[in-house]
């Protein structure tokens, strides 16, 4: 899986479905970067093929409209949308 | 982003919000944050031949995704209920004067398995079948709303300037 990875505190696993042109994802991705919390990430919209397709069906388990940013926490919490409050919450 | 394109971006910004400002509509007064939007729709129309919106995900193939092609179909909506469209891209009155905060909405478009797809001849299925002897077709633009009496529906919406294959037969 081409995974992004970005090196901070570990708050355990968390994984951020993004879209390479979408703004709330951005500030998403910054305010974890902000939060220096270990995390990765993928863009969905840059994959193709089969490698897309599974992805999709990832996260639609965790979010099934299948929008972005969704954000999956290592309790298996799940975060749709940049919910700045949600988001420093769950990784104070 | 090279000069081209930022000279491409800053030319796509200024014809945009002369329309939609001439339309009655808003963009978002935070100017790097909605140039930023419009790089990602040229990206998408570059990638996909339209230009989705930046903030969803595309299926890459134009029937699947009239409803997000922007301004999308559910603009509207969410300036009504929420002063703001999903990306941020359009703002209503009260966030452009600073009355409103801008904020993330959620997500109005159905989840993919709730998605109808409308094919060409599938149109004018409303069933109304008392008004069904009018002497022209009615068609609605999905974007703003716009009715017209009419064979077809016009090339370009006299409103908002979306393009035929936005409009569905209404009755």
């Amino acid at each position: 899986m081409p995974m992004e990875h970005v090196d901070g505190e570990d708050k355990g696993k968390i994984v951020l479905f993004a879209l390479s042109t979408c703004q709330w994802c951005r500030k998403t991705r910054l305010l974890l970067e902000e939060l220096k919390v270990d995390f990765s990430y993928i863009y969905v919209d840059l994959l193709e093929g089969e490698e897309r397709s599974e992805i999709i069906e990832e996260v639609k388990k965790y979010n099934p409209q299948l929008s972005f940013p969704t954000l999956v926490l290592d309790d298996g919490d799940v975060i749709v949308g940049f919910n700045e409050e949600g988001i420093r919450e769950a990784l104070a | 982003m090279s000069q081209t394109d930022d000279a491409r971006v800053d030319e796509f910004y200024e014809r945009l919000k002369e329309q939609v400002e001439e339309a009655g509509y808003h963009l978002n007064s935070d100017v790097e944050f909605t140039k930023a939007l419009l790089e990602s729709i040229l990206v998408n129309e570059d990638r996909y031949g339209y230009g989705a919106c930046p903030c969803r995900l595309a299926s890459g193939i134009k029937e699947e995704d009239l409803d997000i092609i922007c301004p999308c179909y559910y603009r509207d909506p969410d300036l009504e209920e929420y002063d703001a469209c999903y990306c941020g891209l359009y703002v209503s009155g009260d966030i452009l004067s600073g009355e409103k905060q801008l904020t993330a909405i959620p997500e109005r478009r159905p989840a993919p398995d709730e998605r109808i797809v409308r094919s060409e001849d599938e149109t004018g299925t409303l069933g109304l079948e008392s008004i069904s002897n009018l002497p022209l077709p009615v068609w609605r633009c999905g974007v703003c709303g716009y009715l017209c009496a009419r064979e077809g529906p016009p090339e370009i919406c006299p409103i908002c300037k979306v393009g035929k294959e936005r409009f569905e037969r209404f009755i």
